[in-house]
Parts: structure tokens; C-alpha cells; sequence
């Protein structure tokens, strides 16, 4: 849970700024089994001390929310832009929490955004927390997905992290 | 969105021209829209590294927005590129990963600023001020919305 803290802080603090409203912490469950996708998700990988993905869904309709209140202009749900700000939502999440993990001592490689169209993704396991949550937004239901892990030090030298 | 005093270059009164280089076009976007509150053009975008580089050796900006993580070439490499043919490139970092390893790297690369995403507009106004120095006026807004003139 103290990997997974600074993810929750990051978007509730990057929802709260980006849709300028109130957001609260909804559900909180531990992901046992694998993700199952319901609207418009985004996917980052990061790698290093930790290595894990998240992953940001949200339906289409609060999609084009977040997007109209990032862009300061109408965006429908069916425009690419939406989806673009999922991934660019997802972005500044994991670049915060990154920040401050890194802060912590903790080193990461940091994948760009990908628009995640499985409906799967990793479950928890005996060496990976995996956590669905979801925040209750004025613009709907953000829900992230993150599965993450401690890597050992010969799998950091595997890959000359 | 808010507006603010336009920022004109001093030495022509023209608007400032930025390139914008992020691999979301989202964010291309919305960096734009906040580019128009301040008075200035876009001059060029670009999702990569890269691209910024032949895309800044094409458009010649006042002014240069860069993010760092990216496919292709990361924003602090092209940074560095581009300052090797260009000295006086004035580069601001715009990242959600600030932490304090990647700020410093960028500005020993010689990036001027670095602003952490999400982008207040407020504070990359300030900073775009601060980073075009001498070389920019604020102008005074006209009463039908039109900058009028450029003051330091």
C-alpha cells in the first residue's frame, strides 16, 4: 500500500485541478482478478525499482468532461479528443506520483501513454498489489487499475537499471 | 480560459512564436490554447524529439515547449541537440515527472525552466516572461480586446 499511496494522492490532486471541482475516493477493492475494461482507458508502464502499470478508465461521457475542462472548449465523446486526454490524464498521474516515489529514493523509467484495448491486465499475485479504485468526479466516475511490484536487484541488472 | 496581457518581442512588436513538442496532442493543444491567451502564435508542433529538432531548425521560435518523456528521442536529449546548433534556443521543460534528477538534467543541458504538469497558465505566463527577459513587452490591452502597444 505505501507503493500505491502516492498514485491515489497524484490523481486525486491532478482530477481536482484539471476538472476544478471536488473529487472524493470511492470504491477501493484489491484487484484479484484481471481488469476488465468499460469505457475509454489509458495504460503506463514504468520500470526500474518498481515495475507495474496503471491504468485510467473512464466512460466516454466523463471522458469528454475531463477533456472539455482541459481544453477550456466543448469536446463530444465521440472525438479523439477524449481520448487523448484520458491519456494525457494518465500521464500527469503517474508523472506526479513518479516525482514523488522518486523523491523517496525509489528509481523509474517512466513508458509513454498507450490507449489500453484489453479487456485484461494484470491481477494481484504473491509479489504484485494490484488495486481497482475509483474516484467520484463532478464530470462522473474515474476508475484506475494499478498492478505494481518490487523488482530484485538481478532483474534491475538484467536490464542495466 | 483567462486572459492575460499579451506579450509582444521587443524588438519588432510582433507576437512571441513558440514551438510546442509533446507527444499527446492533447497536450499540444491545450499548451496552444494557453499560447493564445498570452498574445503568442504557434509556430510549429512536434511529437518527438526528433521531429523538434528539424521542426525548430525549420520554424526558428522564440520560444520552445518541450516534454521530456517521448517516444523517438526523449525531450531532454533533443534539448541538448538543438542548443549544440542553436546557443541561444530558449527551451522550457513541461513534464508531469519533476522530480529533481530530471529538472537538473535539463538544466545542465541548458533548458531555462522547467514547469510541471498540470500546466497552471498563470505560472507558465511567469515563466515565459521570465525566460524571454529583455527580449519581451507586455502590451497594454485596447478596450475592444486588442493589444495596442508594447510596454516593458
Amino acid at each position: 500500500m505505501e507503493l500505491i499511496q502516492p498514485f491515489i494522492n497524484a490523481a486525486d490532486a491532478v482530477l481536482g485541478q484539471s476538472l476544478r471541482c471536488r473529487t472524493s475516493v470511492g470504491e477501493v477493492l484489491m484487484a484479484e482478478d484481471t481488469y476488465q475494461r468499460s469505457g475509454i482507458a489509458a495504460q503506463i508502464g514504468f520500470t526500474g525499482d518498481i515495475e507495474g502499470r496503471i491504468i485510467f478508465d473512464l466512460a466516454p461521457a466523463t471522458a469528454a468532461y475531463l477533456a472539455s475542462a482541459l481544453a477550456g472548449t466543448e469536446i463530444s465523446a465521440g472525438d479523439d479528443m477524449a481520448k487523448e486526454a484520458v491519456l494525457e490524464l494518465a500521464n500527469q498521474v503517474i508523472g506526479n506520483a513518479v516525482t514523488t516515489l522518486n523523491n523517496q529514493g525509489f528509481r523509474f523509467k517512466v513508458l509513454p501513454p498507450e490507449v489500453h484495448l484489453s479487456t485484461q491486465g494484470l491481477s494481484a499475485s504473491h509479489d504484485t498489489e494490484a488495486l481497482l479504485m475509483s474516484f467520484d468526479t463532478c464530470g462522473g466516475t474515474v476508475f484506475m487499475n494499478i498492478a505494481m511490484r518490487y523488482t530484485s536487484q538481478d532483474e534491475r541488472a538484467a536490464v542495466g537499471a | 480560459m483567462e486572459q492575460f496581457a499579451p506579450l509582444r518581442r521587443k524588438k519588432d512588436g510582433q507576437p512571441v512564436r513558440y514551438l510546442v513538442v509533446d507527444d499527446s496532442v492533447f497536450a499540444r493543444k491545450n499548451l496552444g490554447k494557453m499560447i493564445e491567451t498570452f498574445g503568442g502564435e504557434v509556430a510549429g508542433e512536434a511529437p518527438d524529439g526528433l521531429a523538434a529538432i528539424t521542426e525548430y531548425g525549420r520554424v526558428l521560435p522564440d520560444m520552445v515547449l518541450m516534454d521530456i518523456t517521448m517516444p523517438q528521442m526523449e525531450g531532454i536529449e533533443a534539448a541538448e541537440k538543438i542548443l549544440q546548433k542553436h546557443s541561444d534556443a530558449r527551451i522550457v521543460m513541461v513534464s508531469s515527472v519533476g522530480y529533481q534528477e530530471n529538472i537538473v538534467a535539463a538544466l545542465q543541458r541548458g533548458a531555462r525552466h522547467f514547469v510541471q504538469k498540470p500546466v497552471k497558465a498563470d505560472v507558465l505566463y511567469e515563466v515565459v516572461k521570465y525566460v524571454m527577459g529583455d527580449d519581451v513587452a507586455v502590451a497594454a490591452i485596447a478596450p475592444d480586446g486588442i493589444a495596442d502597444g508594447a510596454h516593458a
